[in-house]
């Protein structure tokens, strides 16, 4: 009897034993199985071992960055993502998206959670220092505005005529502070509504919550799409402050921050030079020798190795998602249901802002 | 004879391995030295991190100008303020949707569970229904109900529903008259003070003389006459000081007056409605677990059942109910935290757009926990006293 | 001697009368119910009236006039909206949640992949069932495939990466895959790590008791979201350079440790139930101490806190909720994601959605609850006292 016992208790305990030790090691399995280690290396060779770059962009903002219907997420954003990674990889699918949200976005970046925030953030000097990030360039050049119901309000055609308004505004943005900003420069009173996610501040918009709807101006373009009679509102004509959007990447790696800032100047110049993603392949054999040496057809050229990359890097990017004009047309210029005027977007030749140093 | 002697012989000393005192001082020893090691890591690797990545560390950026506005300010705050101060506002407002949370949770959950122990058939259903469905989805979504069920059913400004005393009701809150204290008014908070001071005199006496003689005295009566006609006296004495703003219509709103916005209205609403089906659950298992003898003995002596149930059963139902209530009032406290969600300006909210403006993500946090941690413990301790003072009552 | 009948009893039953009148039927249990005195009657009528204004609009709504399907907005949206309704209609719109179904169960994960968390459910349920049934037998094994077994199969299917499996990274994750798979591994880590801390709790090391109770006393004192953000803005960068956490894997830890702290209440809780002599008497057996645990102190005492750890269960699948806020996209989360959807944008999309996220959440939680109470009773086997 007290044999049976002691045997029993024992293959109990030996159960116990097992199960301790299948239970460390499924957590061990787990832990390795998510968590993606890189101690002291750089970003470029972390992001070649690993096979892909991760990107951190919005949880939703259509133009920039949203998921469609399948999951996949389209936007300028999530596009300069994918020219990183054909410039990386010669292969512009290799990237993975991590949305986050604005309280989320910078601590994801310095902590290497993603290799790149391309998530419609804008540049400040205070980013740049305090925050540990290097922003590459702006991608959208755009400024704060005003979105309106005028079936409700008529006659409100001026954002000076908003005093007392109620204003559905997202927290911890610029935006934010901008707006503070305006309303006490022109001595106007408002209620701030204040919400943590775009999402809410639609809802409460559209749910007559307030009066004004006030984010980036192409912000409210594709957010006017998704309310319930966009017929009904109006952008109104102000712009109230200079929001440069663009990605950013970690301090301290001169390397990859060459890489995604050159990115962005290839997309640049390959529209200047009329390099489109249907003739790429023609180009290459242009006669031009700026044409030649961008897409990396000069002999014995070393610009794209010098760089971390291969010297075809440009022929990539545009393969992979066309050059900037394109880009912009396609996520929220004329090809788009935003319908954004390029504007102050368009290159430097046709007046507008966008800039490249030369690819030499 | 052998045995007895090793008996008495002192117990051979088990080697150190298998002395339990060693074992636990050197399992104790080990948890010290695993704890200090892997504070040490994370304070090291978040060291070197800020510094890698140049991130500016320190609490000295509550002394900064905050930037933003904050939509309920109980005191004084612009966008000139600091951020130490945003914060503070966002804890006032915590602490306020707390407060009444917990006010009209207690009141709704007592009529509710003492609803699902009624004979009424009907109204023990209802009551159920109540408790079973609020009981059973997130507190999340409950607030999104009600913040989308506000705002659906409420006109707009323009077609606001006019109340009594010049009070309206729109979409962007209910808007009363705010009262504006002239010179003289401090007779009327005087009369107030000497009303409640008398009325519990009138109680303490009361009490007596029905301890002593067994006659009743219309406490509750009396009390209310004191209460409110003291300082209405007070505000004829001293010739009508207080005057009020009217909300007024203008372009966009309704401006003047005092506000209750609707994110404030939905939370609070939200979380009393889903704390009093917890509440109604502890006050049913509370009267449940009174003696079902006490409420025939009751009976016996002729009260009638609302009666004895205010003097008999409820008393000592309160004992059963107090602690596991104070874990419902402080579940109601963390929930306010669901503010951000719906963007009343609480103190996750506030805290979390410092957090956002400033990127300092460490101290937020920490600054976050913190004051959590105190407003819990100290109403922990509050309850706990008053817990005490309760159980006391009993033999 | 002559036998007298002197009995005075009756020796043939009486036949049983039907109840009087007054006391059986409609009529009767009308007036005992509902009308039993006047104020009985006032509170009948409030509730009569509480009931008819209420219940049809609900029923109205949410069947009569509801939309079942539909390609797009304008089936859910009145002609001055831009749909088909007539002005004034008012329904759900269920075509919505009918056309996001596949995304409010599995969120973005990859279509030609949804495969593998149906798989998982199924697997789930199939292990669950006979768990649920006391009947059955083999609790042993079934427990180990359920809490071991279920959790690695699951994690290299959903996953992937493996065996052929296309890796799908947990950021495509979504909807109730999220919400369940959160709650299921939380309530699996929660318990046993509660058991320890509620044991650390009780222990007799004063360092490890007070470790114990600082962890728990601090985590039950601030709120889930504060624990969230910090594991979503924190964590990070607590780790060495480079080191960087899933965040689906963070909010894990966040909830698991967050529910280990309340379910270590509980379980004290049924630890203090236990009567000494039960200690006492496990010790001169010569049991060391966790195999006094083990076979004696907490097959009994988590007898006695099944109902209060099914309550933290239900609390944790319902605070899973809150991972929306700090995006991640679980039921609730995807659904109202999926407001901003223009095709679907009208009056009645966002209240149809949350109706039907409360509705599974509802149901979980419902379900969850009246099992315990089944197991209540037909674990009761009389030791209260």
């Amino acid at each position: 009897m007290g044999k049976r016992i002691r045997v029993c208790l024992k293959n109990r305990e030996k159960g116990l034993w097992v199960m301790k030790h299948i239970a460390i090691g499924i957590l061990g399995a787990a832990t390795l199985g998510l968590m993606a280690s890189a101690a002291s290396a750089t970003t470029l060779d972390t992001v070649k071992a690993k096979g892909f770059i991760q990107c951190g962009v919005s949880t939703g903002l259509a133009g920039f960055s949203a998921p469609d219907d399948k999951g996949d997420w389209q936007g300028i954003d999530a596009d300069f993502c994918r020219a990183v990674a054909a410039a990386v990889f010669g292969d512009g699918t290799k990237v993975k998206f991590t949305p986050l949200s604005a309280k989320e976005r910078f601590t994801a970046l310095q902590s290497g959670e993603v290799d790149i925030l391309s998530r419609n953030t804008t540049w400040t000097i205070n980013r740049d220092t305090a925050l540990g990030l290097n922003f590459v360039g702006v991608t959208y050049y755009d400024g704060q505005g005003f979105m309106i119901n005028a079936k409700k309000l008529p006659g409100v055609n001026s954002a000076l005529q908003l005093s007392g308004a109620a204003v559905c505004v997202q927290s911890g943005t610029t935006t934010e502070l901008n707006l503070a900003d305006y309303f006490k420069a022109n001595k106007m009173e408002y209620n701030p509504v204040v919400f943590e996610k775009l999402e809410e501040v639609n809802a409460a918009y559209d749910a007559g919550r307030c009066d004004v709807y006030t984010t980036d101006q192409s912000g409210l373009y594709g957010i006017r799409l998704t309310l319930a009679s966009p017929a009904d509102h109006v952008v109104l004509p102000e712009i109230i402050s200079k929001e440069p959007l663009g990605p950013a990447v970690r301090q301290g790696d001169d390397q990859w921050y060459h890489i995604v800032k050159w990115t962005y100047f290839a997309l640049l110049q390959a529209e200047e030079l009329g390099i489109t993603k249907a003739n790429v392949d023609e180009m290459k054999n242009s006669p031009s020798p700026e044409i030649k040496r961008v897409l990396g057809q000069e002999a014995d050229t070393k610009i794209g190795t010098d760089l971390g990359v291969s010297n075809d890097w440009v022929v990539n990017i545009v393969k992979a998602v066309g050059n900037y004009g394109e880009l912009f047309d396609r996520n929220v210029g004329s090809g788009s249901p935003l319908k954004i005027a390029r504007g102050i977007n368009a290159l430097w030749t046709k007046g507008g802002l966008q800039y490249a140093p030369p690819i030499r | 004879m052998a045995s007895q002697e090793v008996l008495r012989e002192a117990p051979s000393r088990a080697s150190l391995i298998n002395d339990p005192k060693v074992r636990s001082i050197f399992y104790q020893c080990l948890v010290v030295a695993l704890l200090v090691s892997g504070v040490w890591w994370i304070v090291h690797n978040t060291i070197v991190n800020l510094t890698n990545l140049h991130i500016a560390s320190g609490f000295g950026f509550l002394k900064g100008r905050a930037g933003f506005d904050i939509s309920d300010t109980p005191i004084a705050y612009t966008s000139d303020s600091t951020y130490g101060r945003a914060i503070i506002v966002g804890l006032i407002n915590t602490l306020i949707v707390a407060f009444v949370g917990i006010i009209t949770a207690t009141i709704i959950g007592f009529v509710v569970g003492i609803g699902r122990l009624s004979k009424n058939w009907l109204i023990q259903k209802i009551c159920t229904v109540y408790v079973e469905v609020f009981r059973n989805i997130p507190p999340l979504l409950v607030i999104f109900f009600w913040y989308s069920g506000v705002l659906a059913v409420l006109p707009t400004p323009k077609e606001s529903i006019h109340l009594p005393f010049g009070s309206f009701l729109n979409q962007r809150g209910i808007y009363f008259p705010r009262a504006i204290w002239g010179d003289g008014s401090w007779l009327i908070l005087v009369g107030l003070l000497v009303g409640i001071a008398m009325s519990w005199f009138v109680a303490q006496k009361a009490k007596q003389r029905q301890m002593a003689t067994g006659q009743q005295f219309p406490v509750f009566w009396t009390s209310l006459a004191l209460i409110v006609g003291l300082p209405l006296l007070a505000y004829v004495l001293s010739g009508f000081p207080v005057t009020f703003d009217f909300p007024k219509q203008s372009t966009f709103n309704l401006s003047g007056g005092f506000v209750v916005k609707p994110e404030f209205l939905s939370l609070y609403l939200a979380l009393s409605f889903y704390t009093a089906a917890f509440i109604s659950e502890i006050v049913r298992a509370g009267i449940r677990g009174v003696a079902k003898g006490q409420s025939e003995a009751s009976a016996a002596l002729g009260l009638r059942s609302g009666q004895a149930l205010r003097l008999v059963v409820v008393p000592q139902a309160m004992r059963i109910v107090i602690p596991p209530l104070a874990s419902q009032y402080l579940n109601l406290t963390k929930n306010s935290s669901l503010a951000i969600a719906i963007g009343y300006p609480d103190l996750t909210a506030t805290t979390g757009t410092v957090l956002n403006q400033t990127g300092q993500a460490v101290e937020c946090v920490v600054i976050m926990m913190v004051i959590y941690l105190t407003i819990s413990i100290l109403t922990s301790l509050l309850m706990n006293w008053f817990n005490a003072k309760m159980a006391l009552v009993e033999r | 001697m002559q036998e007298h009948d002197m009995s005075w009893v009756r020796t043939e039953m009486m036949l049983a009368q039907p109840a009087p009148a007054g006391v059986t039927g409609l009529g009767a249990w009308v007036r005992k119910n509902l009308i039993a005195s006047t104020g009985d009657t006032i509170m009948t009528i409030i509730g009569i009236a509480l009931v008819a204004m209420t219940l049809p609009q609900i029923i109205n709504w949410a069947f009569i006039n509801a939309v079942w399907t539909g390609p797009n907005r304008t089936v859910c949206a009145t002609v001055a909206q831009g749909g088909i309704q007539p002005d004034g209609w008012s329904g759900a719109c269920w075509a919505f949640v009918n056309a996001k179904f596949g995304q409010f169960m599995f969120g973005t994960y990859p279509i030609e992949e949804r495969w593998r968390p149906i798989l998982v459910g199924i697997l789930l349920v199939v292990l669950m069932v006979p768990m649920l049934m006391p009947s059955v037998p083999r609790k042993g094994l079934n427990a180990l495939l359920l809490i071991v077994g279920l959790p690695v199969v699951s994690f290299f299917l959903l996953v992937g990466g493996v065996f052929g499996l296309e890796h799908v990274e947990t950021a495509r994750w979504g909807g109730l895959l999220v919400t369940l798979s959160l709650s299921f591994v939380a309530i699996v880590v929660s318990l046993p790590l509660g058991i320890v801390l509620a044991l650390g709790r009780r222990s007799k090391m004063p360092v490890v008791k007070m470790l114990c109770v600082i962890f728990i006393e601090a985590v039950r004192g601030i709120p889930l979201i504060t624990v969230l953000f910090m594991a979503s803005v924190m964590l990070p960068l607590f780790l060495p350079p480079g080191v960087t956490f899933d965040k689906y894997l963070r909010a894990l830890i966040g909830v698991s440790l967050f529910a280990a702290a309340y379910m270590a209440e509980v379980v004290r809780g049924g630890l203090q139930a236990i009567p000494k002599g039960q200690y006492e008497g496990a010790d001169s057996l010569g049991l060391g101490y966790w195999q006094k645990m083990y076979f004696i102190v907490m097959p009994q005492a988590l007898k006695l806190v099944i109902p209060g750890i099914v309550n933290t269960f239900i609390g944790m699948f319902k605070d899973t909720s809150l991972v929306t806020i700090i995006s991640m996209f679980d039921l609730l989360g995807i659904v109202k994601q999926n407001f901003a959807d223009a095709n679907w944008a009208s009056a009645q999309t966002a209240k149809s959605g949350l109706i039907f996220a409360a509705f599974v959440f509802w149901l979980f939680c419902f379900g969850m609850s009246r099992y315990s109470m089944y197991t209540e009773r037909r674990l009761d086997t009389g030791h209260k006292r």
